[in-house]
């Protein structure tokens, strides 16, 4: 494990980003198509070319739009539902804050980023939007009041590290996608129990019971198979954005003691809901999931076990203080 | 068979060329990434420079005898807000930035200076400059490496040096500066 990360790495990265937000769109696509098609063919019993396929059209219309949102609105959706406010500058400890995302924008070379408060006490923060220039960083009250000024410029690091390595692109488009596939799938299901399986006597086309019943497999399973790409699409980056935080700070010890705190505390966040988990710095369900390891974990936790990370950055402040013996104290 | 040579000379001068304007370009971009990290300190230092003259007038009066202190912090900023090159910016902000860390370790000695609201914003402003200098100097000088080192790997170096780039000046941090006194007013 190298100290600082190169140039490259976050090159590669941000073109990952940039692929695996392709992908995912493909993917909501090729969903949305699949369901519009099954609700046709329970409708009409098989898929004949005279019969209009409303129910495909309609979902392949409904599929744009929802892609258009997730990139266009998809921040601004993200904060309603978590019920973000805006900076108050009569409050000093937002006054702190501001600065302190001053200087973070400073060592990483983005531009200011949004930023909004939570007004929860649990500790916590996340980051969103679709580029460095559009992009915002939320923290929760809980963690203006926790931390000391070095854990919160540690955790704001973190959070523009996630916005340089184009994090933030996937992680919100994943959001919104996400959102409309389980609504998707619950109104796919909705239409068959209420219409039930027709099939069109004597029709010639009819379409082989096999075929519809993997179809509603795939309808059925995919918001579960939408949250665990979302999870492994996330875990790895949390490593990621904790290495670039102790590149911009130069002091991965603050982040360590941040996430101690964070982590100390077990009141979850009350507007996070399982949707946006994966946007935050620590889990904010506080799932017992996440401490653990093996496959489960692996596949179904949002965020890699707290220890590991903490450990990780230990090793990193011990590897800065013997590289450079004054550095880590310069802040 | 004459076709052919042309064809490939041809194919291999097309190649150079294209692998000089892509060198060239980012040699360029890089340059103007530097001019650009410099520019943010530049803005830094000037809030810097604005933000004394008002610490000054707090701390004037209630500190009448530590004339000399305050001079000092006075002198620095003017010989800062006068600099010309990066080395000469580089040491009058190191002077001015160990003026000012004496100044405020003097706070410490009058109780009623140090619960002054005015001066405790003053503070929080201040810190946050020396700190925005702090980070916005460390990128500056993770850019000229890489200009630098861009500069003089082979086989850039031959555009580099073809084209007249020339490396850039890293912003040096004197060592007394490291250990600046931590100015510590009881709130976070």
């Amino acid at each position: 494990m190298s100290v600082s990360i190169s140039q490259d790495d976050i090159f590669s990265q941000q073109r990952h980003n940039k692929r695996i937000t392709i992908v995912l769109m493909a993917v909501f696509f090729l969903f949305v198509l699949l369901v519009g098609i099954s609700i046709d063919i329970y409708r009409y019993g098989s898929l004949e070319v005279l019969s209009f396929p409303v129910a495909t059209l309609f979902s392949l219309g409904f599929a744009s739009i929802q892609s258009f949102v997730s990139y266009y609105y998809g921040s601004s959706l993200v904060l309603r539902s978590l019920g973000a406010a805006q900076l108050d500058f009569q409050n000093i400890t937002h006054k702190k804050l501001h600065n302190v995302v001053t200087e973070m924008a400073l060592a990483s070379g983005l531009p200011m980023p949004k930023i909004y408060i939570l007004p929860d006490v649990s500790p916590n923060a996340f980051a969103t939007g679709t580029d460095p220039a559009n992009s915002v960083v939320g923290v929760t009250q809980g963690l203006l009041e926790s931390l000391n000024r070095d854990e919160l410029s540690a955790v704001v690091a973190h959070e523009m590290g996630h916005i340089k390595s184009r994090d933030i692109l996937t992680m919100t488009i994943v959001t919104v996608l996400l959102g409309t596939v389980s609504l998707m799938s619950d109104w796919a299901i909705r239409s068959w129990r209420y219409g039930g399986i027709r099939t069109r006597k004597g029709g010639k086309s009819a379409v082989h019971p096999l075929i519809l019943l993997v179809i509603g497999a795939f309808v059925l399973l995919s918001p579960i198979i939408s949250r665990i790409m979302a999870m492994a699409v996330s875990r790895n980056r949390e490593y990621q954005a904790d290495a670039l935080s102790a590149q911009f700070t130069r002091n991965p010890l603050a982040l360590a003691s941040a996430l101690e705190k964070i982590h100390s505390v077990s009141l979850p966040l009350r507007s996070a809901a399982r949707g946006t988990a994966h946007l935050f710095i620590s889990d904010p369900l506080k799932r017992r999931l996440d401490d653990k390891e093996g496959i489960a974990a692996e596949l179904l936790s949002t965020h890699p076990p707290i220890e590991r990370r903490i450990e990780r950055l230990k090793r990193m402040g011990y590897m800065y203080e013997k590289r450079t013996p004054d550095s880590a104290a310069t802040i | 068979m004459v076709l052919y040579s042309a064809i490939v000379l041809f194919v291999i001068i097309g190649l150079i060329v294209l692998w000089a304007v892509s060198a060239y370009n980012g040699l360029i971009s890089l340059k103007i990434q530097v001019e650009n990290a410099w520019h943010q300190i530049d803005v830094q230092l000037k809030r810097r420079h604005d933000l004394i003259p008002n610490l000054v007038n707090v701390v004037k009066e209630a500190m009448a005898f530590e004339k000399s202190t305050l001079q000092a912090v006075i002198e620095a900023r003017a010989k800062a807000a006068g600099a010309q090159s990066v080395p000469e910016a580089a040491g009058a902000e190191n002077m001015l930035t160990q003026a000012l860390g004496k100044l405020f370790a003097l706070v410490e000695n009058y109780p009623d200076l140090k619960s002054n609201a005015n001066l405790m914003q003053l503070h929080e402003e201040l810190a946050s400059t020396e700190n925005r200098i702090g980070f916005a100097r460390q990128f500056y000088n993770d850019v000229v490496a890489q200009y630098n080192t861009k500069q003089a790997v082979f086989p850039t170096v031959i555009i580099a040096s073809l084209m007249g780039f020339t490396k850039a000046d890293f912003f040096q941090t004197a060592d007394a500066e490291r250990h600046v006194p931590k100015v510590d007013f009881g709130g976070k």
